[in-house]
């Protein structure tokens, strides 16, 4: 497979992890990187490269599963929809075990509810448009990667005149959760692995006002294992040389500086930037994507009544502080003894990119 | 398992999918209550002793695909080499089979005709004999077209026992051929691609035969649903030893390989229908596997680990860029991941 | 939500377009990108092409440290 294959060669990796490990020889103490995508999280543990790596260095997980900071109020609202009877659900796979208040996706199907998966929003379409009868509703959850898509595809139900499908937008912005996370000032970070796919689209230069404002530093990283390992080296050189901070991008095959300035544009042109809740995080300003008025024909908050039920969490769940990277999964009390992947009670555990359920899976200690 | 725990409680798709959820809910509801020697056991057929010198082992199994029809099968011929394998990895020969068919009203006469029409060739090829049979209409909308069960009689090979307590460390490990054909084959009509990737669904009896007459096998499973993973993680923990695979020795075909990145699968997790792996003895592992390479269903064959004194209960992946990780049994279905 | 793969164009009609990677064929759409050709690896997500892989970059990043692995062999 071209340009993949490549970047998972066994000598070129040790090579790569040797050298980060060299510049850690005589370097006291520890380094903490985080990631903020759910897709490193799992290439980390799935090519087992902290193995490679010196112990020096800590990985954190932070809030980039987007199944995972889209809090509980979306889900009952998913779920209440559900429970209409003219109503079909489209969704990407991990959605549907996300547990809300009292319910789940999956649980609401087993009532008869209809949910489908989908491997693309375009997919939805497809499906309006076979059932002129039902509303479809679409749940667009993810982050800058995936809000494009979303917008082009609500595009075109515009330009065919769909009536009958809807979008219900938890989309939300990387950029203010990691800003978030270092203004709180709970955490130790020395360095970022910044999103390579979100970064496709938004470039680079959207980190630049976070180094610049708390000197960490930040490289854009790909996803093989060369790439994170090549990556790693890049941040813990500018960590142990000490210099200015600076963003750096390693996954220049696919990342620009200016970014996809066609998919930003049709993003702005559907999508309004307004403050949005996130699980464990809080409402975070400027942080979350809702459709324009424009297309509000399109948006199922707007033009689908729904009673929804009142939202209450598991009182000793801590996937917030998880999500922050505050507390690591094994000192959650559920944690793989109340909340597992087979019965989750936090959305982290559901995910297959959410910490826990990376660390029961890979880590279990 | 306390009363009010029972009654919230509904089946999921995910208490049908071969992995942890599955595992409980026969736990819950089914074992303490059919409880008896052969059935503890839980392996892939019942062995029963009989009067005679040689034992019969017996299985079942239902068969609920869709589509029916895939690249490299359908569900005719799953329905004969699935209950073929769970016998054959017992070590016992597969004699005779039965055939119950779950049919809706409305479904097309040629579409049985099809299905039926495979079951015989199967059974032909696998040599076995459909003796038994049973058929049921129900209305539209209460199956899914056709639903097939197939149980099978085998006989087990004269003083040949598979036990996993002959698992020792330092015993090799041995699959046959490429992993996770079957599930993407399926899923590659389901989900609307172009593969070429076809069902790996075939009979293993023969390939089995000429692995055990060399010996030194100590237990076989075939990864069906859950895929070798999930057999590798019960073989590490009824064993009680660890298992340390070599993600390189694992094979799999270049097309497989790709629709899993797309997907975001683990081909790891995806189900086969060829495919049988087998615990041997260290010794006897470089033959039985030149052995397994001449027949058509090995030529792909491969050492890919072996059993560990350490991780007891664990199965430990040597990456492909030589870092570790643990395998784990998966929850439910595998789903396709966009995240 | 970042699960994105490099597949190669082998065919346009119109906004959609036909991608492979090694023998898997797909449609997706072409509406997030400005202009490309046939031959091109783009990035796919979730049924769109999302990015246009530079292949002189894809190159660079393994030629850096297959020289360095070189260098350290003699």
């Amino acid at each position: 497979m071209k340009y993949i294959t490549e970047y998972r060669n066994k000598n070129l990796s040790k090579k790569i992890a040797d050298k980060t490990n060299d510049y850690l020889k005589d370097y006291k103490g520890k380094i903490s990187l985080m990631e903020v995508c759910g897709t490193h999280t799992h290439s980390i543990f799935h090519s087992g490269i902290m193995s490679l790596l010196s112990d020096k260095i800590e990985h954190l997980s932070g809030p980039g599963c987007p199944v995972c900071v889209t809090p509980n109020e979306y889900i009952d609202t998913a779920i209440a929809y559900s429970r209409l009877p003219e109503v079909i659900i489209t969704t990407f796979g991990d959605m549907i075990k996300v547990p809300g208040s009292s319910s789940s996706l999956e649980k609401e199907k087993a009532n008869g509810a209809k949910v489908k998966i989908v491997y693309s929003p375009l997919e939805s379409l497809e499906i309006a448009r076979k059932n002129p009868g039902k509303k479809v509703v679409f749940l667009g959850v993810g982050f800058e990667t995936t809000a494009p898509l979303v917008a082009s595809t609500i595009l075109r139900a515009n330009e065919e005149k769909l009536k009958n499908f809807f979008v219900l937008s938890g989309h939300k912005l990387i950029p203010p959760a990691m800003q978030s996370l270092l203004e709180s000032g709970e955490i130790k970070i020395d360095g970022f692995i910044c999103p390579g796919h979100v970064s496709a689209i938004i470039g680079e230069t959207p980190y630049q006002p976070i180094v610049d404002k708390y000197g960490i530093p930040s490289v854009i990283i790909g996803f093989e294992p060369i790439d994170l390992l090549e990556g790693i080296e890049m941040l813990v050189r500018q960590i142990v040389e000490k210099d200015k901070s600076k963003v750096e991008n390693q996954y220049k095959r696919v990342v620009r500086r200016e970014g996809n300035k066609k998919a930003l544009s049709l993003m702005n042109k559907v999508f309004d930037i307004k403050d949005s809740p996130w699980r464990g995080l809080g409402l975070l300003p400027k942080s979350g994507l809702y459709i324009k008025k424009a297309y509000s024909e399109f948006d199922a908050e707007k033009k689908i009544n729904v009673k929804v039920e009142k939202t209450k969490t598991h009182p000793q769940c801590i996937c917030g502080q998880v999500l922050c990277g505050t507390k690591k999964p094994f000192e959650c009390t559920l944690f793989s003894k109340i909340c597992t992947p087979e019965s989750p009670i936090g959305p982290c555990m559901v995910s297959s990119e959410g910490t826990c359920a990376a660390y029961y899976k890979f880590k279990k200690q | 398992m306390k009363k009010t725990e029972i009654k919230n409680r509904k089946i999921l798709l995910s208490h049908g999918s071969g992995g942890i959820a599955m595992s409980s809910l026969i736990k819950e509801l089914m074992l303490d209550k059919f409880d008896n020697p052969i059935l503890r056991l839980l392996t892939d057929s019942a062995v029963l002793k009989s009067t005679g010198e040689k034992n019969l082992c017996f299985t079942t199994d239902s068969y609920v695909v869709n589509p029916l029809f895939f690249p490299g099968g359908d569900i005719g011929t799953l329905a004969v080499n699935g209950t073929v394998n769970d016998l054959s990895v017992m070590g016992a020969k597969p004699l005779y089979i039965s055939c119950s068919f779950i049919l809706e009203e409305g479904l097309d006469w040629e579409i049985l005709d099809k299905i039926t029409t495979s079951m015989a060739k199967a059974a032909r090829s696998a040599r076995v004999q459909i003796v038994t049979g049973d058929t049921k209409v129900v209305e539209k909308g209460s199956a899914d077209k056709a639903f097939i069960n197939t149980s099978g009689v085998g006989i087990l090979q004269k003083g040949l026992t598979l036990s996993k307590k002959k698992i020792k460390p330092g015993d090799k490990i041995i699959i046959n051929g490429e992993i996770g054909s079957h599930g993407l084959a399926v899923m590659s009509k389901r989900e609307n691609f172009k593969t070429n990737i076809k069902s790996d669904c075939a009979p293993l009896w023969e390939l089995i035969e000429s692995m055990l007459i060399v010996g030194g096998i100590k237990f076989m499973r075939d990864p069906t649903r859950g895929g070798v993973a999930t057999v590798l993680c019960e073989i590490a923990e009824i064993s009680g030893f660890g298992i340390k695979i070599d993600e390189r020795k694992l094979p799999i075909h270049e097309n497989v390989y790709s629709f899993s990145e797309i997907l975001g699968l683990d081909p790891l997790y995806v189900a086969n229908e060829g495919k049988v792996i087998a615990v041997t003895n260290k010794d006897k592992a470089a033959f039985i596997l030149s052995k397994m390479k001449k027949h058509a269903l090995g030529k792909e064959a491969s050492i890919i680990g072996e059993i560990t004194k350490e991780n007891k209960g664990k199965v430990v992946l040597e990456t492909i860029v030589g870092g570790e990780r643990i395998v784990d049994r998966l929850v439910g279905d595998q789903l396709p991941r966009i995240c | 939500m970042c699960l994105a793969i490099p597949m190669k164009l082998v065919k346009i009609e119109g906004s959609k377009g036909i991608v492979e990677l090694s023998g898997v064929k797909k449609e997706i759409s072409l509406d997030l990108l400005k202009e490309v050709e046939i031959g091109d690896y783009l990035i796919i997500h979730a049924g769109f092409a999302i990015e246009k892989l530079n292949e002189e970059e894809a190159k660079k990043t393994l030629a850096v440290w297959e020289e360095i692995a070189e260098i350290q062999k003699q």
